[in-house]
């Protein structure tokens, strides 16, 4: 399967995404000005390996922000891994950033996923 | 020139620190985040509020970029303020909007004032799980966001323009840490 390795920038994210590696991550900032474009040949990859995924699938969650519309596609992407055997979620927020904390507590009770929560 | 006098005079009195007037883009809208950021960063602003002031502003913003497309070049013009005072921060915009849209926009903002925390949060969820992204890239968050960010009422006005169009005003608060 083709990786994904998309350069953060100031207003997209950094986005690795490599099978062989076991290598899944979203970081940085989120504020595209066409999210539903931007996030879309995410869900596709997703939908992909979600046909022969790994056996285990940790897919971390690192972001410093994001906005409104992107939260909507990072539901769309934790929709996607719901269907995938073995995928926890792992969800990084700064430790004083309680927005960010409970903004993945948040997901965490709209998706039906495992998250583990990791201050930095 | 004494209008460039009585503006410098204006900002001060207002403790205004930003203030973009003009078209209103992805690219202008990046400008002014980092213009704000350096200028909080530089009197060694508090993460919390720094982050919370940059929440509301990409919201803010966004929504004028989003609703800056239409036809009309009354549509275009917009303006965007920070202010700053001892105790908190005032990101206030300003953007025309057609007259069709005030009623429904008007009772958004009264629905999300009269809703405490919890009742935001729930309000959030449901939006966010019930509805997609609209043509504009919006997902019909922005406003609750900004609420639940400043834990404040938004406060807002609708003045008329011309027969088409209003001019729509709003003002979020964030209390300083």
């Amino acid at each position: 399967m083709n990786i994904i390795n998309l350069e953060g920038a100031e207003d997209t994210p950094k986005i690795i995404l490599d099978k062989t590696n076991g290598i899944f991550e979203i970081s940085g900032r989120s504020l595209p000005e066409d999210s539903q474009g931007f996030y879309q040949p995410i869900l596709d990859w997703i939908e992909e390996y979600g046909k022969d995924p790994n056996p285990s699938t940790e897919f971390i969650f690192k972001l410093e922000y994001f906005n409104t519309a992107s939260s909507k596609l990072i539901l769309d992407v934790l929709s996607a891994l719901e269907d995938i055997d073995g995928a926890v979620i792992q969800w990084y927020y700064l430790e004083d950033d309680e927005d960010m904390q409970e903004a993945g507590e948040e997901f965490s009770e709209l998706v039906d996923l495992t998250f583990e929560f990791q201050e930095y | 020139m004494k209008f460039i006098f009585d503006l410098h005079k204006t900002m001060l009195e207002n403790n205004l620190i930003l203030v973009y007037e003009g078209e209103f883009t992805q690219e202008i809208t990046k400008s002014v985040l980092a213009m704000a950021e350096r200028n909080m960063d530089s009197i060694g602003e508090e993460s919390s509020t720094k982050r919370k002031v940059f929440n509301v502003m990409v919201e803010c913003l966004q929504n004028i970029v989003k609703h800056g497309d239409e036809e009309s070049s009354v549509s275009k013009q917009a303006i965007f303020m920070i202010g700053k005072k001892n105790d908190k921060y005032v990101i206030t915009s300003g953007n025309p909007i057609k007259k069709e849209n005030v009623e429904g926009l008007k009772s958004k903002l009264e629905e999300i004032n009269s809703l405490d925390k919890d009742g935001l949060k729930t309000l959030y969820k449901e939006i966010i799980r019930n509805t997609s992204i609209s043509d504009k890239g919006g997902a019909g968050l922005g406003f609750v966001d900004m609420a639940r960010k400043s834990g404040q009422e938004l406060e807002y006005d609708f003045k008329p323009l011309d027969e088409e169009y209003f001019f729509f005003s709003l003002k979020t608060t964030i209390k300083r840490i």
